[in-house]
């Protein structure tokens, strides 16, 4: 267990340091957002109507960004190899490495999502239901992620390969995350769709260490 | 007393041997390539000339002679590679390996026919090329998940080690294709409640059903035989690696 | 040939399409194992392993 959180904080202060890099991603995801209104046109309405798309776009978009730096640099300083022969299985590593991946990827997007809620003509009730949305579904993201990152590691273009791997798995997050907030369908709709999106996050957080270290393991030798 | 420890020469032993395999399963594809002619001579007869068109969609059900039978396969052939890929991580059985990369391009190929019918067939009937309707979104998310496999398998040059990683994302897709259906038949019903046509409505008559089956074995076997066939040339190609690399060990 | 109806431009197109597609996956099998098949008599291979039993 303190070779779990020792592993989480390692990767947490690692991407805290320098500070930019969070700052960084916040940007994009505030900027993706905001940009789609130039491309669409002011209209509050429509605006309103697809914000809830806009949103999970920009946050699908921008936790692709710190992929390539959940396992590549480990992986080029020789980090990844000590963990493959550490007492602590590996799992647990890939385990600590996702949840730190969210709270460095994932929670900056949720706590900057107000912005975008405020340019994109958001009324307060679907606010409070994108916060939700986002909170339920970005683990899922974190974990396909993991898995995206882990099986490209080894390879000479893993940057754009792995959201090439990654999005057509990520399909039901968007469809369940957006679906969470809108409330085209009613409201018995968006909680299904809330429901079927914490059970998805659940199954892939749990899964995806397992699988990821699998790929990392299998991937090296 | 000893103790035997020579390999028993079973057919799982002789089937993991990539020469011993190419040997025993050569002889089956000209046989193989012979029927899938016959077949689709007989498909094709049968779904022009004996056929009548059908009562609502008239002729354009013969699109479904095409249609339906790749639609199965882009989904027949992630699950053989479904199960190679288990064959790879679990038994680490070498011709898993060699199945799971001749079938990905194969796969990639048929969904991606599969798509094509089913928009001509979609154009008279629902009058547009493309409806974002659950099938036809959960075979395009399908094609998406052969072309990163394909894709996958290229960034590696090391064809042992992409084997395994390639296992564990195609495992991880096989997973997720079922979730993926689920959400996407969710998402197709929330947005369009008018249903659109479903070829499982009507009981189809039996002259619509003889072409569909021949042309479903014809498709099949197709499949088969160039799976083989491209099993065999991937056994090849690792030999000749295998070659290069000890000559150019042998000149250096 | 039978007439096929109001619609025949689009099931002559998903009859030719999949022609080619079915056509261009033959053909590319058989190029790839041509290829594979003459690299190999160019190296010598003497372990035939790409034909009959050892």
């Amino acid at each position: 267990m303190s070779g779990f959180i020792s592993v989480l904080t390692r990767e947490i202060r690692l991407s805290l340091r320098g500070g930019g890099e969070v700052l960084t991603l916040v940007l994009f995801f505030v900027i993706v957002g905001a940009i789609v209104p130039f491309a669409v046109g002011p209209d509050k309405v429509l605006l309103a109507r697809i914000a809830p798309g806009i949103v999970w776009i920009a946050a699908f978009l921008a936790m692709l960004l710190g992929l390539e730096k959940l396992f590549g640099p480990d992986r080029a300083d020789g980090t990844l190899a000590l963990y493959r022969l550490a007492d602590l299985p590996l799992s647990a590593v890939v385990g600590a490495k996702v949840i730190a991946h969210w709270l460095t990827s994932a929670l900056p997007l949720i706590l900057a999502s107000p912005v975008l809620a405020l340019l994109l003509a958001m009324d307060g009730e679907t606010f409070w239901r994108m916060v939700l949305s986002l909170l339920l579904g970005t683990p899922a993201l974190a974990g396909f992620g993991a898995i995206g990152a882990a099986i490209t590691v080894a390879t000479r273009r893993g940057g754009l390969l792995a959201p090439i791997l990654i999005a057509p798995l990520s399909v039901p997050v968007l469809i369940f995350g957006v679906g969470a907030i809108s409330a085209s369908g009613g409201p018995d709709q968006a909680q299904a769709a809330a429901l079927l999106l914490a059970a998805l996050s659940l199954m892939v957080v749990v899964l995806s260490p397992f699988a990821a270290a699998l790929a990392v393991d299998w991937g090296e030798d | 007393m000893t103790i035997d420890t020579t390999p028993k020469m079973t057919w799982w032993n002789r089937l993991s041997h990539p020469g011993q395999f190419v040997a025993l399963t050569r002889p089956l594809i000209l046989p193989l390539a012979l029927l899938t002619g016959v077949l689709f001579a007989a498909g094709l007869w049968y779904g022009f000339f004996s056929s009548p068109p059908e009562k609502y969609m008239g002729d354009t059900v013969r699109i479904m002679y095409v249609h339906v039978p790749t639609a199965w396969l882009s989904q027949f052939v992630y699950a053989t590679m479904a199960v190679s890929a288990l064959g790879t991580l679990v038994w680490r059985h070498p011709m898993a390996d060699v199945s799971m990369k001749a079938a990905a391009p194969l796969g990639a190929a048929f969904t991606a026919m599969a798509l094509f019918t089913g928009s001509l067939w979609g154009r008279p009937t629902w009058g547009t090329f493309w409806e974002w309707d659950g099938r036809m979104t959960s075979t395009l998310v399908l094609l998406f998940i052969y072309l990163g496999i394909v894709a996958l398998w290229r960034a590696f040059d090391d064809q042992l080690r992409a084997a395994r990683v390639v296992a564990i994302f195609t495992l991880v897709g096989a997973v997720n294709i079922p979730i993926i259906k689920f959400s996407v038949d969710w998402w197709s019903t929330l947005h369009q409640p008018a249903s659109v046509f479903r070829a499982d409505g009507p009981t189809m008559p039996g002259e619509i059903l003889t072409p569909l089956f021949v042309m479903f074995f014809a498709f099949t076997f197709l499949f088969i035989t160039l799976q083989l066939a491209a099993m065999h040339t991937e056994v090849r190609r690792r030999r000749i690696t295998t070659l290069e690399r000890r000559a150019a060990r042998g000149e250096a | 040939m039978i007439a096929l109806g109001a619609h025949a431009e689009f099931i002559i197109s998903a009859y030719a399409g999949v022609f080619l597609g079915l056509a261009a996956l033959i053909g590319w099998t058989v190029l790839a194992a041509r290829q594979t098949k003459r690299r190999l008599e160019e190296l010598g291979d003497n372990q035939r392993s790409n034909g009959s039993a050892q």
